[in-house]
């Protein structure tokens, strides 16, 4: 079962199924989200996890952090995992084996495995139709094997495969519009969120749980250690990402109702994002200037047409 | 306990004594942990300045228990207890959330005493 949070109050009662001393960096978003999905689930729940930075800290043996079922298994095959526990359910079900409660499938992904290395076969699970949830950990980088630019990874980002420098200022390429592409296989559910927001976050993920079919949340996951900034500013990080929609909060249903869930009251410059963070500290010299205006146009662009597909409902 | 080296691939790790569908009902201070879940280690040792928690200040918004990514910040009746120094990496996201003026969670070193802390805490800040 999943509950609907009204407070914090009410939201501390929750049993906790993450363990601390896992060996996630301090600070990590990752932790807030895990903790956020994991409490917003009374009862059963099984989890896949593609290798990343969430495997490696949270199970290094002989330890584990998990709970709760939790698979591990290869960088690209997060979904499959769960993919196949879910038929197993169903198949076990049929024959009258398994009569208990039917467990939450989720899948967990960083992005390199989502946006990358696993989306093949997330593709095949939302085309095949199984009723699972995939949350992409979406910290624009491949933090757990030492900052490697993703799919994900923004415009202009300094990572240590496309370094800023004398001749280039980080990654020339855009972000994918994951999103987009879940929406695309005609999936009951997609949505962003952020663990700042955790209403919003927690309504999301409530209504893909609760959602039959395969649905998909990509979750912000700021990194101290690759976007470079003080641990202890976490929260504020995210605040600005989606204050200034760089990271905007919404949601498309049966793949083509978009609703916007999110808007901020000041919405502030994307130059306040960036300045704070070391992956971008480069594009503030007079060269790069063009580069930060791009990224201002960018989303700019972006927000306009998801305000306008939302008056649409197309 | 295994060593790496005699590790089986392909492995279970039991992070629980009793039926782990029942213990998840229950608060984790009344289930009953094995050696393998990680709550039996401590990252203690990473942290060089740690949160002290003031109740006099605290209006048990939970801000800091929905933000901590280690779920050390303690909950009991609706009421914010304490914090988990043995599961608290002393990141400080607790004491940047808090809201209260003056903050109700300070970040103080290591080896200064709680009680030391609380007699430093500082008066309410005018704007």
């Amino acid at each position: 079962m999943t509950k609907d949070v009204k407070n914090l109050k009410q939201f501390s009662k929750s049993a906790e199924k993450f363990e601390g001393a896992n060996l996630l960096c301090p600070g990590c978003a990752h932790g807030m989200i895990i903790r956020e999905v994991l409490n917003s689930v009374d009862g059963h729940i099984l989890i896949g996890n593609s290798t990343g930075c969430i495997e490696v800290s949270t199970a290094v043996y002989p330890y584990t952090s998990w709970d709760v079922p939790w698979i591990h298994i290869g960088f690209e095959n997060g979904s499959t995992a769960v993919a196949g526990a879910e038929a197993m359910y169903k198949a076990l079900k049929r024959k009258g084996k398994y009569q208990g409660e039917k467990p939450r499938f989720v899948a967990f992904g960083g992005d390199g495995a989502t946006y990358d290395i696993g989306f093949q076969w997330i593709s095949g699970c939302f085309e095949r139709g199984h009723d699972f949830t995939y949350v992409c950990f979406d910290n624009e980088v491949y933090a757990n094997t030492g900052g490697q630019r993703s799919g994900s990874t923004p415009l202009g980002s300094s990572t240590s495969t496309t370094p800023a420098g004398r001749v280039s200022y980080g990654k020339k390429e855009k972000k994918k519009d994951l999103l987009a592409i879940m929406a695309a296989h005609g999936s009951p559910y997609v949505a962003q969120v952020a663990p700042n927001k955790w209403k919003d976050m927690n309504k999301k993920i409530k209504t893909a749980l609760d959602t039959e079919g395969p649905t998909f949340i990509n979750a912000l996951s700021a990194c101290t250690t690759e976007w470079r900034f003080d641990c202890n500013n976490t929260v504020e990080m995210m605040d600005l990402a989606v204050d200034s929609l760089v990271f905007p909060l919404y949601e498309i249903v049966n793949g083509h109702e978009l609703r916007i869930t999110y808007r901020p009251k000041n919405i502030i410059p994307v130059r306040d994002y960036l300045g704070v963070q070391g992956r971008f500290k480069h594009l503030f010299k007079p060269e790069n200037e063009h580069i930060i205006e791009q990224i201002q146009k960018d989303v700019d662009k972006k927000w306009e047409m998801l305000q306008k597909r939302e008056e649409a409902g197309v | 306990m295994k060593g790496w080296n005699e590790f089986e691939i392909g492995s279970v790790l039991f992070p629980l004594n009793e039926d782990g569908m029942k213990a998840q009902e229950k608060m984790p201070q009344e289930r009953s942990y094995t050696e393998n879940s990680s709550r039996s280690a401590s990252v203690a040792h990473w942290r060089v300045q740690k949160p002290v928690h003031n109740v006099e200040h605290c209006i048990n918004c939970f801000f800091c228990w929905v933000y901590c990514p280690d779920a050390s910040i303690l909950a009991k009746d609706e009421k914010m207890s304490g914090v988990d120094y043995v599961h608290c990496k002393g990141c400080g996201v607790c004491v940047s959330v808090c809201p209260t003026n003056p903050k109700s969670l300070l970040m103080f070193d290591e080896v200064e005493e709680e009680k030391d802390a609380l007699k430093k805490w500082p008066q309410k800040e005018t704007k």
